[in-house]
C-alpha cells in the first residue's frame, strides 16, 4: 500500500539541494561570477526580501488561478471529449488527427495570436494553459477507457445495460489511474501555460515579474520568481497526489 | 424431454473491421438438458469463447440457431451467468459490492434484500469473511470464487464458465474443481464450462464435447458415467482414466474416431491401447 507520510528517502531530494547551497554560495565567491549570470543564493535570498510580500502575494495568485482555472476547464473539456472518442469509432478517427496537430503546433507560437482573438484579460492566459495541458489528459483518459478488461465489457452487455452505465460504471472508473498519470503531467504544465501566456501579454504573474525583472537587470529578483515557479509546480504536483490519496487509494495499488 | 439449450447447425463468422472474415465455428449442434453439466473441450483459439458469445447473447449466430428452452436467442440473456478466465473484479470495489455489481449495473440501486443474496453468494463460496476486503487483497482462487458467487447472484438458469480455473495453479484447481461442483449440488444449474484440460472436463461434466481447431465442429460427445458426488477417489478409479484416454485419442485422431464415435462410445481395450500407443 501507498504511504503519504514522509520518509527519509523522500527527504532526500530537499536534502541534497540543502548541500547544494554552500557549494553554490562558495563558487559564486571564488569565482567571482557576475550577478547576471549567477546570482548567489545569498542575493536570491536578499532580492526574495526586498519585495514586500503583498507584491509576491499578488504575482503568486495571479498564476496560481490562471494555471488551477485553466487545468480545470482542460479536465472539464478532456473527459467527455475521451468518452465521446471511446464511443465512436467515426468520431475518433476524425477527432485525434485534429487533436494531434494542435498537440505539434508550438503554444508559444499560436499565444500571440490568441490574445489577439480573445481580447486582454485573463481568457486568453485561460486558453493558453487549457490548450498547453489538454493533449496528455484526453490521451491518458482514452488509453484508461479502452484498456479496461473485454470481459467486464461482455458483462456489462450480457446484463442489456445501456452505453451510458459501461462508461459509468465500468469505463470510467477504470481510467482513474490513467487519468491521474495524465493530470500530474497536466498540472506541471498548467503552470508552463500560465507563464507562457504572461510572457505574452499580462501585468501581474510570476512569468511577468521574471520578464519584468530581468528587463531592469535584477537578476537575483528574477531568480527569486522563478524559486518560487518551481515550488508552487512542485506543489500542485503533490496536490494532485493528495487528492488521488484521499479519494481514489485503490488506484495506487500496484 | 426438451433440451434446456439447443445448438441447431451453428456457425459463426466475424468480420472484422478491415473485412475479413475469421470463421469460428462451423455445423455445431448438441442439445444440453435440464441441470446438465457439460464440458466443453477444444485447443485455444478453435472457438470456444464464440459458443459462450452465442449462449449468453452478446452476438447472434451467422448461421444456425441457438435457443433456450425453444426460444431463439436473439439479444443478451438475463438468465444466464458468466465466469470468465480472469476474475475481472472492479478493483475500486470491495468484495461484497463486486458480487452485488451486476444488479447495481443493471438496476442502478441495490435493496438491502440484495446485499443479502450476495452475503448468501459469499458465504456458499467460501468468502463470507471477506466481503469487507478489497479484490486485490485476495489470491487468484479467492478472486475467482467472488467470480462465481457474482456470476450466481441473479440464481440464473444457465451458468457458462470460460477456462475459469486455467489461470491458476494445479492444486488450486484441482481443490476448485471439486468446490464448484459442492456448489452445483446446492443449487443445480445447467452448466456449460469451457476447458482445455482434458481430466478437469471428465472429473466435472456429465458429457464432454470434443471440439475440432478452428473452424471447430463437434468431433466427438462422451458420457461420463462417474457416480456423484466425485471426489479425489474419482480420479484414482481405472474408469477415469479410460475416459481420459479415449478423449485423447479422439483428439489426436479425429477422423477414426468419430467412426467408432458412431458405433459405440466406449472404445474396446483393444483398441484403447492401440490408441494410447500411437498417440
Ligand atoms: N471479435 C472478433 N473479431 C474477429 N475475430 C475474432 C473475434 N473474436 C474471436 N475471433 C477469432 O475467432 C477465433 C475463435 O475465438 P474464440 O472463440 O475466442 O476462441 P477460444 O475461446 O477457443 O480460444 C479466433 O481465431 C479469434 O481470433
Ligand atoms: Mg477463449
Amino acid at each position: 500500500m501507498h504511504k503519504f507520510n514522509l520518509s527519509f528517502s523522500q527527504l532526500l531530494p530537499s536534502l541534497t539541494l540543502l548541500a547544494l547551497l554552500p557549494i553554490w554560495e562558495t563558487a559564486v565567491y571564488i569565482f567571482e561570477i557576475p550577478n547576471f549570470l549567477l546570482p548567489a543564493p545569498s542575493e536570491i535570498m536578499q532580492a526574495f526580501l526586498n519585495v514586500e510580500w503583498s507584491r509576491w502575494s499578488t504575482h503568486l495568485w495571479a498564476t496560481l488561478r490562471v494555471a488551477i482555472l485553466g487545468f480545470l476547464m482542460s479536465l472539464c473539456i478532456s473527459i467527455p471529449l475521451a468518452v465521446i472518442m471511446v464511443r465512436s469509432k467515426f468520431l475518433a478517427k476524425t477527432i485525434y488527427p485534429l487533436l494531434v496537430i494542435i498537440q505539434s503546433t508550438p503554444v508559444v507560437a499560436i499565444a500571440p495570436l490568441l490574445i489577439v482573438m480573445f481580447g486582454a484579460g485573463e481568457s486568453p492566459r485561460l486558453a493558453i494553459t487549457c490548450l498547453i495541458t489538454f493533449f496528455p489528459l484526453v490521451v491518458s483518459a482514452t488509453t484508461g477507457m479502452m484498456s479496461t478488461p473485454e470481459e467486464l465489457i461482455e458483462l456489462s452487455k450480457s446484463l442489456g445495460a445501456s452505453p451510458a452505465k459501461e462508461i459509468w460504471h465500468i469505463r470510467l472508473p477504470y481510467a482513474v489511474p490513467h487519468i491521474f498519470s495524465g493530470m500530474k503531467v497536466a498540472i506541471t504544465l498548467s503552470i508552463i501555460g500560465a507563464v507562457v501566456a504572461e510572457f505574452v501579454a499580462a501585468e501581474q504573474g510570476l512569468g511577468y515579474f521574471v520578464q519584468f525583472s530581468t528587463s531592469y537587470f535584477k537578476i537575483p529578483q528574477a531568480f527569486a520568481a522563478l524559486l518560487f515557479l518551481s515550488v508552487l509546480s512542485l506543489l500542485l504536483f503533490k496536490a494532485v497526489q493528495l487528492v488521488q490519496y484521499l479519494f481514489f487509494r485503490w488506484s495506487l495499488q500496484k | 424431454m426438451n433440451p434446456h439449450v439447443k445448438f441447431s447447425q451453428v456457425g459463426h463468422t466475424y468480420t472484422s473491421e478491415n473485412g475479413q472474415a475469421v470463421c469460428a465455428l462451423k455445423g455445431i449442434n448438441f442439445n444440453i438438458y435440464k441441470n446438465e453439466f457439460i464440458a466443453v473441450l477444444g485447443p485455444s483459439g478453435c472457438g470456444k469463447s464464440t459458443l459462450l458469445r452465442l449462449l449468453s447473447g452478446l452476438y447472434e449466430a451467422t448461421m444456425g440457431e441457438v435457443s433456450i428452452f425453444g426460444t431463439k436467442v436473439t439479444e443478451p440473456q438475463s438468465n444466464t451467468g458468466i465466469v470468465f478466465q480472469k476474475p475481472t473484479l472492479l478493483p475500486w470495489k470491495n468484495i461484497l459490492q463486486n458480487v452485488v455489481f451486476p444488479i447495481q449495473h443493471k438496476q442502478g440501486r441495490v435493496s438491502s434484500k440484495d446485499i443479502e443474496s450476495a452475503k448468501a453468494m459469499l458465504k456458499l463460496v467460501g468468502l463470507e469473511e471477506f466481503a469487507q476486503h478489497m479484490p486485490n487483497q485476495l489470491s487468484g482462487g479467492m478472486q475467482q470464487r467472488v467470480g462465481i458467487a457474482r456470476a450466481l447472484l441473479m440464481d440464473p438458469e444457465i451458468l457458462i464458465m470460460d477456462e475459469p480455473f486455467s489461470a491458476l495453479d494445479a492444486l488450486t484447481r484441482e481443490e476448485m474443481g471439486f468446490e464448484l461442483l459442492n456448489i452445483w449440488r446446492q443449487k443445480p444449474k445447467t452448466v456449460l464450462f469451457i476447458t482445455h484440460s482434458i481430466s478437469e472436463a471428465v472429473l466435472l461434466a456429465d458429457r464432454v464435447l470434443v471440439l475440432s481447431p478452428r473452424p471447430a465442429s463437434v468431433i466427438g460427445e462422451i458420457k461420463i458415467d462417474l457416480p456423484r458426488p466425485r471426489n479425489i477417489d474419482s480420479i484414482k478409479t481405472s474408469e477415469f482414466s479410460e475416459y481420459t484416454d479415449q478423449i485423447r485419442q479422439l483428439i489426436y485422431r479425429p477422423e477414426t474416431q468419430t467412426e467408432n464415435q458412431e458405433s459405440d462410445l466406449t472404445p474396446t481395450l483393444a483398441e484403447q491401447s492401440e490408441g494410447s500407443t500411437n498417440a
